[in-house]
C-alpha cells in the first residue's frame, strides 16, 4: 500500500478522533504536538487503526510507538 | 459481538455531527437521535465531546428527567467508559454527570467524609472491582481453608462498601460482576482447585447474586454478557498491560448501554410494549395471499420452528409484564384467523392487548395502539421484517424503538434481548398481572359500550379504592411510578428510593399509595400522593400522580377526600396544590379547579397555585368504596 494512502487514512482517523481538521498528519507528529492527545486518545487512535485495517498491534509494537511515522511503518508492515 | 447492531447505521454521520455542533435550537433532540444510531467507540466519544461543548456541563433546562450523578468506584482504569455511559443516558433522555475515584482509592474515598466523592453527592454509585483486584492474594499454592478465608474477606469488603455508600452517601448501589479474565489452570474442572483465580472470581460472582438480593443492591452482570459475547469482546490483555483497562474500549458503547439500561430500569423508564407485525414477522408467508394452510409456522421446517421460538419468546416477555400488541397491514379478519385457528400458533388472541390490522399507515396505527393502551409512544418497541415500514416509523415517530432485524426469524429473539429494551431491576406483582389487567380493560370497555348512562356504568364496576401509607413492600412500585408517570402528574417531581424512605420517616408529611379494584380485576397501584406541611396550617400537595388507565372513574374526587383527611390529621386548615407544566402533562392543567380549589396564582408558563379551604370542604359522593388495606 502506498505510504500516501496510509497518511490519508490516518488523517481521516485523526479528524474523527480529535474533531478538528487542522492537524497536519506527518511522520514527525507526536502526542506532544496535539492538545487533547492523552493516553485515552492514544488507545482510541490505535483501535480505530486496527478496525480500519483489520490488523492487531502487539504489546511490543504499542511500547515502541513514538510518532505517527512509527504508526505508519507498523501499518505498512501488516497490510 | 460488541456492536450496538440493533440500531440503524447513521447516515451522513460527519455532516450531522457538524450540524449538531453548530445548532442553536433543538440540540438535545438532535443529539438523542444521533445517540440512537449504531455508534462505535470513536463515534460515541465524538458525540459526547460535542454534547459537552454544546451544554457546557449542565443539563438542558426543560429536561423531563432528574439528572443523575453517577460515581464510578473501581480498581482499574474507567476513564475511557465515561463518554459511553453519558451517551447511553442521552439515548434514554437522561443527563448523567460522572465522578471516578482516584486510581485504586475507592475504599479510602468511601470512608472519608471530606473526600471529593462525598462532595460530588452521587445519586447512584457503581462499584466495579476488577477480577485481578478481587483475586489478589489467591494462587494455586493456597489451601482450601486459606481460599475460604480470602473469600470471606473479599465478600465482607464488598458488603462494607455497600454499607458505607448507604450510610455516608445515601445513595443506591449498582455492583458490577467481574469479568472472568484469568486463564484456567486445571481446565473443565477448574472449580476443584481451591486456589484457582478463575474459580475464585466465579465464586465471588456467584455469591454476589444472593448478597445483592439480601441488601437491595442491583447488579451489572458483565459475567453474563461475557457468556453471550465471548471474553475477547470485553477484555484485551494488551490494553490491560498498556493502561489497566479491564474493559476494552471497543466494548465501551455496549458497556455504557448496559449501565444506561440499569439506570433507566431503576427509574421505571424502560419500554413497556412489544408491537409486532404479522406476515414474515410472527409467521412465514402472507396470510391474505397464502391462506391459513400456506403459512410457514411450526414443525416441518426450520423456518417454521424459528417463528414458533420467536412467538414463545414474546409470550415469555408478556408473562413477565411486557404488553404485546399487533400492528399489521391486513384485512382484520385475515389477521385474526391464525390466532384463533392455526394449531401451531403460540400466541393467542387473548395475549394481544391491542390488535390493529388495517391498511392505514403504521405510524398512525402505532399512535392508536398507544392511545388504546394509555401509554406513551416512547414505551413502544416495534418489530417489523419490512425495512420500508421500519424506516417510515423511525422518521415519523423517532421516540418509538425500531430494532434493525435481519430477515432470519431465528435471530429475532436474540436481537430484542441484546437491545435490552425491557430491562427491569425487579419484578412486581403488577408486572406479573399486567396482561390480565389489559384483558380486563377490554371487558370494561365492552360493559361501557353496553351501558348507556355513565352513572350506572360506574355503579356496575363495583369499584374499591384501597389506600395505604408508603411502606417498604410497595417501595419499588412507588419509585417506579414517581419516575415514569408523565401525563397525569401535577408536578413531575422525581424521587429515589432513599428520598421515599426519608419521607416515610417524616412526621410532617405523608405518602399515599392507592389501589383500585373492580369487578373485572385488580388494577394495581394506580395513584400516588405526597403531602408535606408547610407552615402551621397549610398542607402542600407535593406530588399527585395517577395512571391514565383509571381516568373518568371518579378516582380523583375520591382521592381528594383521602388527602383532605390525612391533611386534617396533621393539623392543616388549607390544601395547596401546584400545577407545574411540562411538555406532557397538559391534561391536568385544570385538575385542581375541577376539584373545587380556587386559583390564587397563574404563572407565565401556564403553571398555577390553587387553594382549598378544609373546614368548608365537603367530600364528593362517588361510586367508589374506600378502605384502608
Amino acid at each position: 500500500m502506498p505510504e500516501a494512502d496510509i497518511y490519508a487514512t490516518l488523517g481521516e482517523i485523526f479528524r474523527d478522533v480529535f474533531l478538528r481538521d487542522d492537524i497536519a498528519v506527518t511522520p514527525e507528529l507526536t502526542a506532544k504536538d496535539v492538545a487533547d492527545w492523552d493516553s485515552f486518545k492514544q488507545i482510541e487512535i490505535i483501535l480505530a487503526v486496527e478496525s480500519q485495517y483489520r490488523i492487531k498491534f502487539s504489546t511490543r509494537e504499542l511500547d515502541s510507538l513514538q510518532s505517527v511515522g512509527d504508526l505508519a511503518r507498523i501499518i505498512a508492515g501488516k497490510v | 459481538m460488541s456492536e450496538l447492531y440493533w440500531f440503524p447505521e447513521a447516515t451522513d454521520w460527519r455532516g450531522r455531527l457538524r450540524a449538531l455542533a453548530e445548532t442553536t435550537t433543538g440540540a438535545w433532540d438532535q443529539a438523542v437521535a444521533l445517540a440512537n444510531t449504531r455508534l462505535d467507540f470513536v463515534k460515541t466519544n465524538a458525540l459526547d465531546s460535542t454534547i459537552g461543548k454544546l451544554f457546557g456541563g449542565a443539563p438542558p433546562k426543560d429536561l423531563a428527567t432528574k439528572p443523575i450523578r453517577l460515581a464510578l468506584l473501581g480498581s482499574s482504569t474507567m476513564g475511557h467508559l465515561h463518554a459511553a455511559i453519558r451517551v447511553a443516558g442521552l439515548r434514554r433522555g437522561l443527563w448523567i454527570d460522572i465522578y471516578e475515584n482516584d486510581y485504586g482509592q475507592y475504599l479510602q474515598e468511601l470512608s472519608d467524609p471530606s473526600s471529593a466523592l462525598h462532595a460530588f453527592e452521587p445519586t447512584t454509585v457503581l462499584l466495579a472491582l476488577d477480577a485481578y483486584h478481587l483475586a489478589a492474594g489467591i494462587g494455586a499454592h493456597v489451601s482450601a481453608a486459606e481460599a475460604d478465608r480470602l473469600f470471606a474477606e473479599i465478600t465482607d469488603r464488598i458488603r462494607e462498601c455497600w454499607r458505607l455508600t448507604r450510610q455516608n452517601l445515601h445513595s443506591p448501589v449498582i455492583h458490577q460482576a467481574a469479568l472472568p479474565l484469568h486463564p484456567e489452570l486445571l481446565g473443565n474442572n477448574e472449580h476443584r482447585l481451591p486456589g484457582s483465580r478463575q474459580a475464585f472470581v466465579a465464586r465471588v460472582n456467584q455469591e454476589l447474586r444472593a448478597m445483592a438480593d439480601a441488601e437491595g443492591v442491583d447488579l451489572l452482570s458483565l459475567d453474563a454478557r461475557v457468556a453471550a459475547d465471548g471474553l475477547r469482546v470485553w477484555h484485551d490483555p494488551v490494553l490491560w498491560h498498556n493502561g489497566k483497562q479491564e474493559i476494552s474500549p471497543l466494548a465501551a458503547p455496549l458497556y455504557g448501554d448496559l449501565v444506561g439500561r440499569v439506570l433507566a430500569g431503576k427509574q421505571g423508564k424502560s419500554y413497556k410494549c412489544l408491537v409486532l407485525d404479522l406476515d414474515n414477522t410472527l409467521w412465514g408467508g402472507i396470510v391474505g395471499d397464502d391462506g391459513l394452510a400456506g403459512l410457514v409456522l411450526g414443525q416441518g421446517s426450520a423456518t417454521g420452528e424459528a417463528f414458533v421460538a420467536f412467538q414463545q419468546y414474546a409470550r415469555e416477555l408478556s408473562r413477565r409484564g411486557v404488553i404485546l400488541a399487533v400492528c399489521s397491514k391486513n384485512d382484520e379478519a385475515n389477521a385474526i384467523e391464525p390466532f384463533d385457528e392455526h394449531p401451531e400458533m403460540v400466541l393467542r388472541r387473548g395475549d394481544i392487548a391491542s390488535f390493529v390490522a388495517n391498511w392505514n399507515h403504521k405510524p398512525a396505527n402505532l399512535r392508536a395502539i398507544a392511545d388504546e393502551l394509555n401509554i406513551g409512544l416512547d414505551s413502544l418497541v416495534f418489530v417489523d421484517d419490512n425495512p420500508f415500514e421500519r424506516n417510515l416509523v423511525r422518521e415519523t415517530l423517532p421516540v418509538v424503538a425500531v430494532p434493525e432485524i435481519s430477515d432470519d426469524p431465528a435471530t429475532y429473539a436474540r436481537t430484542i434481548a441484546d437491545a435490552g429494551y425491557f430491562e427491569a431491576v425487579s419484578i412486581t406483582d403488577e408486572d406479573r398481572d399486567r396482561s390480565r389487567q389489559y384483558q380486563s380493560n377490554r371487558e370494561r370497555e365492552a360493559l361501557k359500550a353496553s351501558t348507556t348512562d355513565l352513572g350506572s356504568y360506574l355503579r356496575g364496576l363495583e369499584m374499591q379504592l384501597i389506600w395505604k401509607r408508603f411502606d417498604q413492600v410497595g417501595l419499588q412500585r412507588t419509585v417506579q411510578l414517581i419516575n415514569k408517570t408523565n401525563q397525569f402528574n401535577l408536578t413531575t417531581r422525581r424521587y429515589s428510593e432513599e428520598d421515599i424512605i426519608a419521607l416515610i420517616q417524616d412526621k410532617r408529611a405523608f405518602g399515599l399509595q392507592l389501589r383500585l379494584i373492580d369487578r373485572f380485576g385488580d388494577n394495581g397501584i394506580i395513584g400516588i400522593v405526597i403531602g408535606r406541611m408547610s407552615g402551621d396550617d397549610e398542607l402542600l400537595i407535593d406530588t399527585w400522580l395517577m395512571s391514565c388507565r383509571v381516568l373518568g372513574r371518579q378516582v380523583e374526587p375520591t382521592t381528594l377526600s383521602l388527602v383532605a383527611e390525612a391533611a386534617r390529621r396533621l393539623g392543616a386548615r388549607r390544601l395547596i396544590g401546584d400545577y407545574l407544566p411540562t411538555k406532557k402533562n397538559r391534561m391536568v392543567r385544570d385538575h385542581y379547579e375541577r376539584l373545587g380549589f380556587s386559583v390564587v396564582e397563574t404563572r407565565a408558563d401556564g403553571g398555577s397555585r390553587n387553594i382549598l379551604d378544609l373546614p368548608a370542604f365537603e367530600p364528593a359522593s362517588t361510586f367508589i368504596e374506600v378502605r384502608e388495606g
